[in-house]
């Protein structure tokens, strides 16, 4: 007998969701290795959340099957549950109940009573909520209740996180707060699973990233070989004199104050660029060059869809 | 593997949540239908005692208080479960209870539970503030207990099933104000159906509402409209054809798990 396979973190094999005659994912194979941090990225409507839904079990797939840890969804989804935690992307709350009460029902729900009060009072600590344990969830601000959301995810202490846009519309320093908490949960040994629109972020956090647009995957792979497979890089130049030459025109991405930026292709030789404008008697103030970010991928992945 | 697939300390945690949630506004869920109960019985007892006597030998307070009973205990058991789950739904909150591994009638006795908790806690205080103005007999407490169950069961649950269906406060609204007050007001909680027209003491004894309101009264007075037997026969058919269908929203996640 041979020893089974460790399950994935997260396995999704042929998941389709349509709701009406609107098909909001067309078929989603996708795994999440156990440990990793990894980064689920599309524009707005692309399918993200609801994928993120029908894992969490709030939405039911019209096909495929995920299994959290290897236990289904669906037939086991006890254990599916317990082994995972979500941080939803609205604020949602109780208005009924305080910050501890509502944390240490939570940890009822997931079978954990008394047991699981120590590791709350840590977690209300390192969330720095210690001064709202017995405030009303209505009282709060919206930084605050975000992170008591963080809180209500990790009660039950998930091997599997799952963060739907968690610094969306939160302030610089709790941004920075909440990669720092999100980074100690990986090092701990927590998979991470991570929405966001600021890709800067996604680029430094995540180790595998993918990119989903109109309920499809368009790429799943590691964010630095996605970033060093991507065929071009960027040239931004400043210009005096005559302007840019009809044959560079179709190059340039963006203009802004006097900047013009030139998407080239790695084997397009950035001297040859720099002749052709000298040629047509463009005097160049300024140049630099830079390597393309995530988002330039995005955009370039993404982008067709929405010409 | 335990024979029983249960999440005890799930269960009682979501109790637990249920009940708190009435309990930290009990001056609304307690003490004002208690309030509005007590108003009935001052004007309506005071108009017609005396003037009336539905059965030998009873007074028309001692009539109406176990109908008064009642019709609290329906209005709250289906006021409890359902702007609970309402509330849970437009706030958002729904989704901490909806991912957590919680079975969906697990989720079923948690609303259930807390219903039967604030209707039974409306029925003793009004039962108590009533003591001063009539003494009320109890033929059987065992007939009271179990009509009281069923009764405020089968609120519980359609309380659940119009959650379940609503998408805004005002759908609730309508189910109350077009459905449970008009069912638990005319179903003979101020008069015996023995004083309808025969039209509607014949429609009558097709409302189930009317069959908790009379079951409940005999288990007082011993005496009633219907046969007990027949009122706990409709009761119990009601409760359970309402948990069969509640149940299979809940586990096929109609409208909550889209």
């Amino acid at each position: 007998m041979s020893t089974p396979p460790i399950p994935a973190a997260v396995a999704i094999a042929g998941v389709k969701k349509q709701y009406g005659k609107t098909v909001a994912l067309k078929g989603i194979d996708l795994e999440v290795r156990r440990g990793e941090f990894f980064g689920l990225l599309g524009p707005n409507g692309a399918g993200k959340s609801t994928l993120i839904n029908i894992i969490a079990g709030l939405v039911r797939a019209s096909a495929g099957r995920i299994a959290v840890l290897g236990h289904d969804v669906e037939r086991n989804f006890r254990a599916a549950r317990k082994s995972l935690g979500v941080v939803p992307q609205e604020l949602v709350f109780d208005p009924f109940f305080n910050v501890i009460d509502m944390l240490r029902l939570q940890a009822g729900y997931y079978g954990a009573g008394k047991a699981a009060w120590p590791w709350i009072d840590q977690l209300i600590e390192r969330l720095e909520l210690t001064e709202k344990r017995n405030a009303m969830m209505r009282t709060l601000s919206g930084g605050q209740k975000r992170r008591v959301l963080i809180a209500q995810a990790l009660v039950h202490k998930p091997p599997v996180v799952i963060l739907d846009e968690p610094t969306a519309g939160v302030d610089v320093e709790l941004r920075r707060t909440l990669w720092q908490f999100t980074r100690e949960l990986h090092a701990r040994g927590h998979t991470i699973i991570l929405t966001t629109h600021y890709l800067e972020e996604a680029e430094d956090l995540c180790e595998r990233v993918a990119i989903i647009d109109q309920g499809m995957l368009r790429v799943v792979e590691g964010t630095k070989q996605l970033l060093g497979r991507h065929p071009f890089r960027f040239l931004k130049l400043k210009l005096n004199g005559a302007g840019l030459p009809e044959s560079l025109k179709p190059l340039v991405v963006s203009e802004t104050g006097g900047e013009v930026e030139l998407k080239l292709e790695r084997k397009h030789p950035v001297g040859e660029v720099l002749e052709t404008l000298r040629a047509h008697g463009a005097r160049i103030d300024d140049v630099h060059t830079r390597e393309p970010t995530l988002e330039d991928v995005f955009v370039e992945l993404t982008r067709h869809a929405h010409r | 593997m335990p024979i029983v697939d249960v999440n005890a300390e799930g269960l009682r945690a979501f109790t637990l949540k249920e009940v708190k949630r009435f309990w930290s506004v009990l001056g609304q869920t307690v003490t004002a239908p208690v309030m509005t109960a007590l108003l009935y019985l001052l004007v309506f007892g005071q108009v017609m005692q005396g003037r009336v006597e539905v059965y030998p030998g009873v007074g028309y307070t001692q009539f109406l208080i176990p109908g008064l009973i009642m019709m609290s205990v329906i209005q709250n058991s289906f006021a409890n479960s359902s702007s609970s789950l309402t509330q849970a739904k437009i706030m958002g909150n729904l989704v901490f209870v909806l991912m957590a591994p919680l079975a969906s009638w697990e989720l079923f006795v948690a609303w259930l539970g807390a219903s039967l908790l604030r209707a039974g806690l409306v029925a003793l205080v009004l039962y108590c503030a009533t003591w001063p103005f009539v003494h009320l007999p109890i033929h059987s407490f065992l007939q009271l207990l179990g009509m009281f169950l069923l009764a405020s069961g089968s609120l519980a649950v359609i309380g659940v099933i119009a959650g379940i269906l609503a998408s805004k406060f005002d759908h609730l609204a309508s189910f109350q104000n077009f459905l449970i007050l008009p069912a638990s007001f005319l179903s003979g909680v101020f008069y015996s159906i023995h004083s309808l027209p025969e039209f509607w003491q014949r429609v009558s004894h097709f409302n189930p509402f009317f069959y908790m309101i009379d079951g409940f009264r005999h288990g007082f007075l011993g005496v009633g409209d219907a046969p007990v037997w027949l009122c706990f026969a409709w009761t119990g058919g009601f409760f359970a054809v309402l948990s069969a269908i509640c149940l299979w929203m809940l586990s096929t996640g109609y409208k909550l798990r889209p």
